[in-house]
């Protein structure tokens, strides 16, 4: 535990502190912008996981991404409330949504569950086309840096308008976001919901005959994980300083899933390595021209083909056989 | 009110059809093909190719582009899917390996077709016209067309030797393969009858809406749609939740027009309220 603990911490300082030195010397600015990306792609993606930990195929991850960029964009600059504060009320507005929704649709199970997900997804798309406060199709563009924050006359965060270099900033807050998320997944994975979420994946009816209140911890862990979506989806409202109903589609929520099994699902660290390798592999064939989906959907087959567990069970093989599920 | 219905029966027969295919393959393999958007397309330009470019009458072309998809299916199958299936942990991998199909077929059609909205000719030039019914004929033969195909799938399923086994396939794995029913051949047969559907479905409508490479994703979303209204896996429910979602869109479309662009909306809410009542669609077998 203390090892993984120093591993992690290691491993956060080097994205703190190593990568922003070498981003500077190299002189590729554009690396944070990257960076940034995957880092927050994968706290959404983590959404992703953790209902595939209770059991369950989600493609709608990009319907709480959407929905969390367009409740902190309107706040923003309807209401003109501080960012910082829309990053949690985004996550808890789709949190809220998901229970609603997903008190229905969280008894349907396997290809069920995918199908009505993945219309969810285009569903809040046409939503945010017809409604009146999302601007339709023009969407939500200009709005405004995050300001700053302060306590009792005493800067914690820098308005970021002020800033000589936002990029940075914006990727140093992802980066803390993107830790905190993925501690508290290890956590709530090693807790006793974690222990009980997992025997949902394994068998419902077992478990609830056994007194596992099943209702409760699947809407929890749909909440959760639509937390993280729309928590997600605001940072990236904010980054691009719009949003659009084509913000996030449903081959982003495809994209998502795709994530999580490229990483392997009984990783909790899964969705980082995977939104990273798929990530930085569609950014490198952007040389090949109008190749690059025919060869990034030919490697994704390959790598199904070759690893059908995913990326990380390459690695841990023999240890994981008894293991992890 | 005869045209509403006129609509919503012509939709629906195509409708079927699409999720006929797609609920084949999930009923003989329990793989749910997300690709299935990106083979009507294929289907639709593979015709566009032959009618509409070569010039040969519009049934060759409609033929070449069933069994293009039927083989682009058997082929997908056979070295794709059955490996996948063989040696995965989790039954869900295949739902990566579907859509990574998806997106490939995506590019192979945008690289060999362009990005380009195609139309063909039509089949058959004008419409019928009564008191409270206009139909262009070319809808009217596509819609029959349609039918027949239905009824001979429906057939073909219940009194052929195939399809007998896909249907003893679906029931029980491997109850049917200890009762001497190849699986490997007849998962392979109904993978390639699923694509060839979505393949003629295509080709049947690129003669009155056209194609373009970027409507495979939402075709795979009504088919899905269909799916749920029906139940998976069942041939019956597909062809009920083609013909539901046709006569709804169609509705729709004449009812709630004054409020915009919100058709699915409703439907969505709709069907949320439906599978609360009934999880697994009005005849599906439920999962697991």
């Amino acid at each position: 535990m203390t090892t993984k603990a120093l591993l992690a911490g290691a491993f956060l300082l080097v994205l703190l502190i190593v990568v922003p030195l070498a981003i500077g010397a190299s002189g590729r600015e554009d690396l944070y912008y990257t960076l940034t990306s995957v880092a927050l792609l994968s706290i959404i993606s983590a959404g992703v996981w953790i209902t595939f930990y209770i059991g369950r195929i989600n493609i709608g991850q990009g319907a709480y991404a959407l929905m969390g960029g367009y409740v902190s964009a309107i706040l923003v600059t309807a209401y003109g409330v501080s960012f910082w504060l829309t990053l949690p009320l985004a996550g808890i507005f789709c949190a809220a949504a998901s229970i609603l929704i997903g008190l229905p649709i969280l008894r349907l199970r396997g290809v069920y569950f995918a199908m009505v997900t993945l219309v969810l997804t285009e569903v809040v798309r046409l939503l945010a086309l017809a409604l009146p406060i999302t601007n339709g199709a023009k969407g939500i563009v200009s709005i405004p840096q995050p300001g700053g924050i302060s306590l009792f006359g005493v800067t914690l965060l820098p308005d970021f308008a002020t800033l000589t270099n936002p990029r940075l900033a914006f990727y140093i807050v992802s980066v803390i976001l993107m830790a905190l998320c993925f501690a508290g997944l290890y956590r709530l994975k090693n807790s006793r919901i974690g222990q009980l979420c997992q025997s949902l994946q394994q068998n419902e009816e077992l478990a609830s005959s056994i007194g596992v209140n099943i209702t409760y911890l699947r809407v929890l862990a749909y909440a959760i994980s639509s937390f993280l979506g729309g928590v997600g989806g605001a940072m990236f409202a904010a980054i691009s300083q719009s949003i659009y109903p084509s913000s996030f589609t449903v081959a982003d929520s495809v994209n998502f899933m795709l994530n999580c099994f490229l990483g392997g699902l009984s990783y909790v660290f899964g969705p980082i390595l995977g939104t990273f390798v798929l990530y930085f592999g569609w950014d490198v064939l952007f040389q090949t021209g109008e190749f690059q989906l025919l060869i990034f959907s030919a490697i994704l087959i390959a790598l199904m083909l070759l690893l059908p567990n995913g990326l990380l069970s390459l690695r841990f093989s023999s240890k994981a056989k008894g293991a992890g599920r | 009110m005869e045209q509403v219905i006129a609509n919503g029966l012509y939709l629906g027969a195509q409708y079927a059809l699409i999720a006929l295919g797609l609920t084949l393959i999930f009923a003989l393999m329990n793989v749910l093909n997300f690709a299935h958007g990106q083979m009507y397309v294929l289907g639709g330009f593979v015709t566009y190719a032959i009618y509409g470019q070569l010039g040969l009458p519009f049934p060759v072309a409609l033929a070449a582009a069933s069994i293009t998809l039927g083989v682009v299916g058997a082929l997908i199958e056979k070295f794709l899917f059955r490996p996948v299936v063989r040696r995965s942990e989790r039954e869900e991998s295949t739902m990566l390996l579907a859509a990574a199909v998806a997106f490939f077929l995506d590019a192979v059609i945008l690289l060999a077709f362009g990005e380009k909205q195609r139309g063909v000719p039509k089949i058959v030039s004008g419409v019928f016209v009564s008191d409270g019914l206009i139909m262009p004929y070319d809808r009217m033969v596509v819609g029959i067309v349609a039918l027949a195909m239905i009824a001979a799938f429906v057939l073909y399923m219940q009194y052929s030797k195939p399809g007998r086994a896909m249907r003893a396939l679906a029931q029980d794995r491997v109850a049917a393969q200890l009762m001497g029913v190849k699986v490997d051949r007849y998962s392979m047969i109904g993978f390639a009858l699923g694509a060839l559907l979505a393949g003629a479905v295509g080709g049947l409508l690129v003669t009155i809406t056209g194609v373009n490479s970027g409507i495979g994703g939402p075709i795979s979303i009504k088919a899905f749609l269909m799916v749920m209204i029906g139940g998976a896996g069942v041939v019956g429910g597909a062809i009920a939740g083609g013909f539901i979602l046709g006569m709804m869109e169609s509705v729709g479309l004449t009812v709630l027009r004054e409020y915009g662009d919100i058709t699915y909306l409703v439907i969505f809410a709709l069907l949320m309220v439906f599978l609360s009542i009934r999880p697994n669609g009005l005849m599906g077998k439920p999962w697991g």
